[in-house]
């Protein structure tokens, strides 16, 4: 991360910034007093560049239990006049929800942005959701960024929207402003006040009698949008052609517009402010349009507002022909509203409408291309790191399970553990859901006894998961007393979006240390019999699932080791293959080490016909030397 | 001056993500209006990761270069490399791939299997305009560690002068992002890479 750039007070430089990073700086130059954030990818590194800056900035930063949590605390922060920032990843933002729709009748006071990051694709998530979609149904304006520079320029502008009219206003971010970088113009940093203070005059109210205020605000919200400096339109204004499009994908379409010549035919207009729509400017780019097509990530949402807009207005506009994803001329991958648009999808749509097409290759490269046989290439699927003690989890959870012999189920839910549905896990994991799911689904298959189900069932959830959802859950399953084990995969921190800390890590946003609030003592504190493991130790972990799988009530086992990724965590020694000790196919394992267990360090030597260690991948878990049934695996120390 | 449009391809894990940083804020250093697209959190395991780099004079592009645009691929692994190549690249794309291996699971499993390597290096030679091959995995290891690849391979890019990008820029991005240790590994890695291909120009 750039923190120099980041928080360098020099107007008028030009720096590079991620996505994340500049939405971090649009709230620095806002006046930013407090940020709170639970991590999900893509948004975790808007808190995550605020946080080192936040004492020396005069700001409070937080990494919070979790979303709802989170926009409660920037919540209070607006409340007392001062502006508040929450973050999230989309699958928070149904975490959030109940607060933030009660947040949009109550109304707010110091500026407070919702940032929330949606990822089209799924390049790191579980499903793919559209915010606009919540902006709506919580009745909160939104706002979307084309670039990164117009995401730190529109989190500025974001701040001042929210005081004017006394709503939290969101930003939706996606990945590929997120996890992007881009030149940015710097602007004046600005320090938090510091006058922050509860005005015994207000009242924050959620009553249904607020629903009519609630609509004269987004009244307001729309007349500034009319004036937004983030909608604009480029091309002759008297193309018939018309491309309406928002975030990123904006740029794509500009892109194929000048690949394919168009630029005398098709009129493109850029949308910043997607909900409300602003009507009169709609409506004014409309007039003499025939063809508008829609250019928007995830799913056809500006194409619907647009259809109904015109719907009203038809008998002025005269007819039209709508292309987008709902009308099936712009696709994902496959369905409407599946899949990232990338710049081919926005080529082809564009083309379409100007009626062009352009080869960017030779045909005599097209040819070659086709002999590479693209499609036979070895998949590559996501997989645990070599030495990540999840794979040591899973291989002794599912080795329990088939000792125990009832067909016991495994339940999961989301982080890098989530691969324990996949190859690289043993597909142990048969259900993921939201967070901290497993445990509560768990606590009602173990109820189900009466109803004849006698398999034993574990959940498996992660550190940082048992905080944000589990409690409430655990609380469920040992008051009702569920025979059900939950098996914490304890790396000792939210490792899947980069190792931000939780309570049970000592460590708070800002860098001081705090007193860590161990699982085993909350789990005891609940009563619930716990016990802790290491699961590199694989035949004791194996004995310590099958024990509990076999008593009564509700457990918990934690499965203690650190993520090898922690800058903390040092390369010692490997592991090495024994070449006189391995016989290779000979052996009769069928190239266990290889093909079963599956690290990614443990490679087939094709010349030598023997297992191999990756010295470059190999972190020296140690877990394949217990495991080699030949024994042919020992540790090499390290330099 | 053209716009510059580079893919890094490789395996989660290799730095692409460090190595696109360095890259785009050298062609900033060189005037150009920058823009990158990357992809990191779940593909971080283990996953095919690929960074776009762009470089325009003028407005900033978008973060996505479209297939059959790419100049040049920057490849850390072999069989991504070619995957990268092939589907981004065109007639006048030119390629710099460390050829070491790192086998996806299905190859591990036995359900797929990893082309021969001298094979894959000579179907990307086939593709590319120009190739260089450059075992930075090896030049990492003489660095101190091997996984500092990722700035031997940058180190060979900008030796092979086809990116407006001067190694003195590089080595100050260096002292700016990085300190102590991994400063001295990241530089000398980077002298390798770009001595390595030097002495063949």
């Amino acid at each position: 991360m750039s923190l120099h750039a980041l928080s360098t007070d020099a107007p008028g430089e030009v720096v590079i910034l991620s996505g994340n990073e500049a939405i971090a700086r649009g709230g620095l130059e806002a006046g930013l007093g407090y940020a709170a954030a639970y991590p999900g990818s893509p948004s975790s590194e808007v808190l995550g560049s605020l946080a080192p800056l936040a004492r020396d900035g005069g700001f409070y930063a937080e990494w919070s239990t979790n979303e709802k949590v989170a926009i409660e605390g920037a919540a209070a922060a607006s409340f007392a006049g001062v502006r508040a920032m929450t973050v999230m990843k989309a699958d928070g933002l149904n975490v959030a929800l109940d607060p933030l729709t009660s947040l949009a009748y109550s109304g707010t006071k110091g500026g407070l942005v919702v940032v929330v990051c949606d990822d089209p694709g799924a390049h790191s998530s579980t499903k793919e959701e559209d915010t606009r979609y919540l902006a709506r149904a919580c009745h909160l304006p939104l706002l979307e960024p084309a670039t990164v520079e117009e995401a730190k320029e529109m989190t500025r502008w974001a701040f001042d929207l929210s005081e004017a009219v006394g709503l939290p206003v969101f930003l939706r971010s996606v990945t590929r402003i997120a996890h992007a970088r881009g030149s940015v113009v710097l602007g004046a940093l600005r320090p938090p006040p510091r006058t922050a203070r509860y005005d015994l005059k207000d009242r924050f109210i959620t009553l249904s009698v607020f629903h009519q205020v609630l609509h004269q605000r987004i009244a307001q919200a729309r007349a500034r949008f009319e004036q937004a400096p983030f909608n604009r339109c480029e091309g002759p204004a008297d193309a018939s052609r018309l491309v309406i499009a928002s975030g990123p994908s904006f740029t794509y379409a500009r892109e194929a517009v000048r690949l394919l010549g168009a630029g005398d035919e098709v009129r493109v207009l850029k949308l910043g402010t997607t909900w409300p729509l602003p009507e009169d400017l709609l409506g004014a780019q409309l007039r003499g349009a025939r063809q508008v097509l829609f250019l928007e990530e995830i799913e056809p949402f500006l194409e619907t507002e647009v259809k109904s807009y015109w719907a009203q207005h038809a008998a002025a506009l005269g007819p039209m022909t709508f292309l987008g994803k709902a009308s099936g001329h712009v696709a994902g991958s496959g369905d409407p509203g599946v899949g990232e648009l990338t710049p081919e999808i926005a080529l082809r749509a564009v083309g379409a409408l100007a009626g062009r097409e352009v080869a960017l290759r030779s045909e005599a490269f097209a040819r070659k291309v086709e002999q590479v046989k693209l499609g036979e290439l070895a998949p590559r699927a996501l997989a645990f790191c070599p030495g990540c003690p999840h794979r040591a989890s899973f291989w002794a959870i599912k080795a329990a399970l088939e000792l125990d012999g009832r067909q016991g189920v495994v339940l999961g839910d989301i982080g890098c553990y989530t691969l324990g549905a996949m190859q690289t896990g043993y597909f142990t994991l048969k259900t993921v859901h939201a967070m901290g799911s497993g445990v509560g689904l768990a606590s009602g298959f173990g109820k189900l006894d009466l109803l004849g189900f006698t398999q034993p069932v574990v959940a498996v959830i992660g550190d940082s998961t048992f905080y944000h959802a589990v409690v409430p859950a655990l609380v469920n399953a040992r008051y009702n007393d569920s025979p059900v084990l939950v098996v914490v995969l304890d790396n000792a921190t939210t490792a899947m979006t980069g190792h931000q800390p939780h309570p049970g890590t000592g460590r708070h946003a800002m860098g001081d240390l705090a007193p860590a609030l161990p699982i085993e003592a909350i789990a005891r504190g609940l009563g619930l019999p716990t016990e802790v493991q290491d699961p590199l130790q694989v035949d004791e972990t194996v004995e310590s699932v099958y024990r509990l799988l076999r008593t009564d009530g509700a457990k918990l086992l934690i499965l203690r080791s650190p993520c090898v990724l922690l800058p903390s965590v040092k390369r010692l020694r490997r592991a090495a293959v024994d070449t006189t000790r391995c016989i290779g196919e000979a052996c009769g394992c069928g190239r266990f080490c290889n093909r079963a267990f599956s690290c990614p360090a443990l490679v087939w030597d094709r010349a030598l016909e023997r297992a191999r260690v990756d010295e470059v991948l190999c972190s020296g878990c140690g877990v394949c030397i217990d495991l080699c049934p030949r024994e042919a695996i020992a540790f090499q120390e390290l330099a | 001056m053209q716009p510059v449009n580079l893919v890094i391809a490789g395996v989660g894990g290799q730095g692409n993500v460090v190595a696109s940083e360095i890259l785009a804020t050298a062609l900033a250093a060189s005037g150009y209006r920058v823009s990158v697209g990357e992809t990191f959190g779940a593909s971080q395991r283990g996953g095919s990761v690929m960074s776009h780099v762009r470089g325009a004079r003028g407005e900033t592009p978008g973060p996505l270069i479209p297939k059959g645009l790419v100049d040049i691929v920057l490849g850390f692994e072999p069989l991504e490399t070619l995957r990268v190549t092939a589907e981004y690249g065109r007639e006048t794309t030119r390629v710099v791939v460390n050829p070491r291996p790192v086998y996806p699971l299905a190859v591990q499993t036995g359900e797929a299997t990893y082309p021969d390597p001298r094979e894959l290096i000579e179907t990307l030679g086939t593709l590319a305009a120009e190739l260089t091959v450059v075992e930075a995995t090896e030049l990492a290891r003489e660095a101190g560690d091997v996984r500092a690849q990722n700035l031997a391979m940058v180190g060979a890019l900008v030796g092979t002068g086809w990116l407006p990008v001067q190694p003195d820029a590089v080595v100050r991005i260096l002292g700016e992002r990085f300190a102590d240790e991994v400063l001295r590994l990241n530089r000398e890695a980077f002298r390798l890479g770009l001595d390595a291909v030097r002495q063949r120009v």
